[in-house]
């Protein structure tokens, strides 16, 4: 099996992998409890927290630790609404191409009268800072930009925007759930004031997560209860979880370099060998993108026929296709970047990793190429483009 | 679970009846490229009996078996019996199709019907 799906989730690393079978054995009591067993498990959290502080640049009591990066997204635009509410100032601006876990919380809080305002993705998927300057009004309460999309990977300039947010006194969130861990960030030099990230995304365990909280913003809790989290975050801790998460960012953040240029350049060759595909298209800026994310448009194909035969092949990829989406629409990311909906059902997303090969590269861009030659061959779309009753389009 | 069942992967492998009858004398085509599904269906027939069909789809994996299984179903049949052929039994056949993807089978449905109405036209026997 090639597994060229890290986008969607990671295999947890050995070192993740073995701290938390270790810790699931050694500090299963209750870090609230006030015995030494209890007490051990609360020091390895803290110390957990530390960790994955330092990697971001940020104050260990900046970390609250979440189930994952969709939580951590809604509770830090719960929280930004809530005190622009409190001033009187009702207006977001974000993105379309934001996570859902972004843009449903949009939609809940446009629903208790929030005005929302989305900035233009442009055709290379890359967000220009003075548009998110010029959609900035008096009564703006929050901007959430993604740091970089889980879809076409396009990395954003969130240094500059971050800046601008300071400027102008507006709180700025950013969903890093695909960056952190893979790309290098500083929330200090990044001018991010609340950060979203995900444990399983860079091979940590599902199920853990965390939010950067700059010093100064009172979190909104989402999880009422006991006091763990210092109040803002009630359940107990999934200690052994958020250990093994922190473990993975660490050595993540310590190979970041080295895994960084390996991947770029296996996904650079990806990139080559699926653009000979003829009428074929990559979504976003085919440089400034994670390491690992390429992401194609095959004109006259439909994308969940081409990842089940892919997986036939024993290829793990995902696609943009309303089938794989479950609902009638391509991916909202295709459409933000303006493809049109004829080409938006034929995408395929690749995200891979370290553990991809030359010979596993080789393998996908034949398949791939194989497959979509064998899909067009009876797809009465592909049949009106080369007969000229239709224009191509890519 | 598989998303699929067996029945539908095996036709979505091995499509039955794939391609064009060069002198198809109805043909039909539904769906369209905004939703992601476009079938076109191909009839050759002779005394009232569908000798040949085949087809084109483009769509995911339910619609290219949905499309497969409805040209096994008609093929060698009589056109009264051809004009019955429902959405359910093309579903039925497959021993299956997920709830969101029933659509397919509707239009594996609506293809055939609309190649016999252009068969219809054609041969001046509209109804």
């Amino acid at each position: 099996m090639i597994y060229a799906d890290n986008a969607a989730t990671t295999k947890m690393s050995e070192t993740a992998r073995n701290t938390m079978i270790k810790l699931l054995d050694e500090a299963w009591g209750n870090p609230s409890s006030l015995y030494t067993h209890g007490q051990k498990a609360k020091e390895i959290l803290e110390k957990a927290r530390e960790d994955v502080a330092g990697v971001i640049g940020a104050a260990p009591r900046e970390i609250t630790f979440t189930s994952g990066g969709s939580e951590a997204d809604n509770q830090a635009i719960r929280t930004a609404a809530e005190l622009g509410r409190q001033k009187n100032k009702m207006h977001i601006v974000s993105s379309a191409f934001e996570h859902h876990a972004v843009l449903h919380t949009l939609n809940r809080l446009k629903k208790e009268g929030f005005e929302v305002t989305l900035v233009d993705v442009h055709e290379d998927g890359i967000i220009i800072p003075s548009e998110v300057e010029a959609a900035i009004r008096e009564d703006t309460c929050l901007v959430t930009i993604m740091y970089a999309n889980n879809e076409i990977g396009t990395i954003q300039p969130i240094r500059e925007i971050g800046e601008i947010c300071r400027s102008k006194g507006v709180i700025f969130h950013t969903d890093a759930v695909q960056a952190v861990g893979h790309i290098p960030i500083n929330v200090e030099d990044d001018n991010i004031d609340m950060l979203s990230a995900s444990g399983h995304k860079f091979h940590g365990p599902k199920g853990t997560g965390f939010l950067y909280v700059k010093k100064g913003i009172r979190l909104t809790n989402l999880i009422e209860g006991g006091a763990q989290e210092k109040g803002k975050r009630a359940g107990t801790e999934n200690v052994a979880g958020i250990a093994a998460m922190a473990a993975a960012l660490t050595e993540a953040n310590g190979k970041m370099e080295e895994t960084s240029s390996y991947v770029t350049g296996k996904r650079n060759k990806l990139i080559d060998g699926l653009s000979k595909i003829p009428h074929s298209a990559i979504n976003g800026d085919s440089s400034n993108r994670l390491p690992g994310n390429v992401n194609f448009c095959f004109e006259g194909i439909e994308g969940e026929s081409l990842l089940l035969l892919l997986d036939d092949k024993g290829i793990c990829a995902s696609s943009g296709s309303a089938c794989t989406s479950g609902s009638l629409d391509p991916s909202h990311v295709l459409l933000a970047i303006g493809r049109v909906h004829d080409v938006a059902h034929g995408s395929l997303r690749l995200s891979i990793d370290e553990d991809i090969t030359d010979n596993d590269i080789d393998y996908i861009i034949e398949n791939v190429t194989e497959v979509v030659e064998y899909l067009r061959g009876f797809s009465p779309i592909w049949r009106d483009l080369t007969e000229g009753k239709k224009k191509f389009i890519l | 679970m598989a998303l699929y069942s067996d029945k539908v992967m095996d036709h979505f492998r091995n499509p039955r009846n794939v391609g064009v009858i060069e002198d198809a004398n109805g043909i039909g085509e539904v769906g369209n490229a905004k939703c992601g599904d476009i079938m076109k269906m191909y009839l050759k027939i002779e005394d009232d009996v569908v000798k040949d069909v085949k087809f084109e789809t483009f769509g995911c994996g339910s619609a290219i078996a949905s499309s497969s299984m409805a040209t096994e179903l008609i093929k060698g049949k009589p056109l009264s019996e051809v004009k019955t052929l429902t959405n359910k039994a093309v579903a039925e056949a497959l021993d299956g199709l997920p709830d969101y993807k029933m659509h397919c089978s509707v239009l594996a449905e609506e293809a055939i019907q609309s190649a016999l109405e252009d068969y219809n036209n054609r041969s001046g026997k509209a109804e």
